[in-house]
């Protein structure tokens, strides 16, 4: 009974959040209920009982992608009132093709059924009296481990594909360059003069 | 009252259809179609781990942890890409993205 509450709560506020992601005018006000949406989430995970992704959900979604959202959406100067316009007409078309779509997807719903060969093919069944990050780490880390570090590359290649395209060398910044500095000969700096008495160095 | 399956995955649908609805909708702004893209990920992803939970089988979720790193990393390129973008033309309507083209 409580477990059936908690989920209508969840789903409740995910689905008004996710709305108002769609609806809001204000750009900084649709991540914020980016972040409500990713949180609702995370406590259906837990009902469901992956305690480890609704951990990572927070920390990974709410702690970095959505506060790279607010960051990029408060940096840039936009006209977001003008971006909006067309948002009436745009919704008649997306409207229609999102109700097409939602009816495939209850259609679907309704006639899935579970195949009498699924309970015999699970290809890690959850053990029994462990617990869900210990379980699910027994697997990453032994059998999927080539994904996991597959996974580790994409992000590596999405951090240096962010920092190239987004690195830009500005003109008249005084840096330093290691290399002329280690390559700075005697000569170019050091002049040894023979002064004559009296004179003075012209 | 018992929770069964068919209830995330007609939550999951919802959130789908949103995510739909709001690309068709918000055509103008990368940033709103951007967030709507990770809200069609969430709705997979809840889909994905109620399957791992009713049916008793963790690489559900495993599919899922690699579904996030890949939304994560998809995510710091689309908004990397979109800064270039605003530094490039001073705004970011996507009507004048072909200009891009080389």
């Amino acid at each position: 009974m409580l477990q059936a509450a908690a989920f209508y709560i969840f789903s409740a506020i995910a689905v008004f959040s996710a709305l108002m992601v769609v609806f809001a005018k204000n750009p900084v006000r649709a991540v914020l209920f980016l972040i409500l949406a990713f949180f609702s989430a995370a406590g259906l995970f837990i009902l469901l009982g992956a305690e480890f992704l609704a951990m990572i959900l927070v920390i990974v979604y709410v702690g970095a992608v959505a506060v790279l959202f607010l960051f990029v959406v408060m940096m840039l100067d936009i006209d977001f009132a003008e971006l909006k316009a067309g948002f009436a007409e745009n919704a008649i078309v997306g409207g229609a093709v999102a109700s097409v779509l939602a009816l495939v997807l209850v259609l679907s719903g309704f006639i899935w059924v579970d195949a009498n060969s699924a309970q015999a093919n699970l290809a890690a069944p959850t053990p029994e009296g462990v617990s869900n990050v210990a379980a699910l780490g027994a697997l990453i880390y032994d059998r999927y481990v080539l994904f996991f570090q597959l996974a580790g590359l994409v992000l590596l290649v999405a951090m240096i594909g962010a920092i190239v395209l987004t690195l830009r060398h500005r003109d008249g910044v005084k840096r330093q360059d290691m290399h002329k500095q280690v390559n700075r000969k005697r000569e170019d700096s050091v002049e040894i003069v023979d002064v004559e008495p009296g004179e003075g160095i012209g | 009252m018992e929770i069964t399956i068919g209830h995330y995955l007609a939550l999951a649908a919802i959130l789908f259809t949103i995510g739909v609805f709001g690309i068709f909708a918000n055509r103008k702004n990368i940033i709103i179609l951007l967030m709507c893209v990770e809200l069609m990920l969430l709705a997979v992803n809840i889909n994905l781990v109620a399957f791992s939970s009713f049916l008793g089988d963790l690489v559900g979720q495993v599919f899922a942890m690699f579904i996030l790193t890949v939304a994560a990393a998809e995510a710091a390129v689309g908004l990397a890409i979109l800064v270039v973008f605003f530094r490039n033309r001073g705004d970011i309507a996507v009507d004048g993205a072909n200009m891009m083209k080389g």
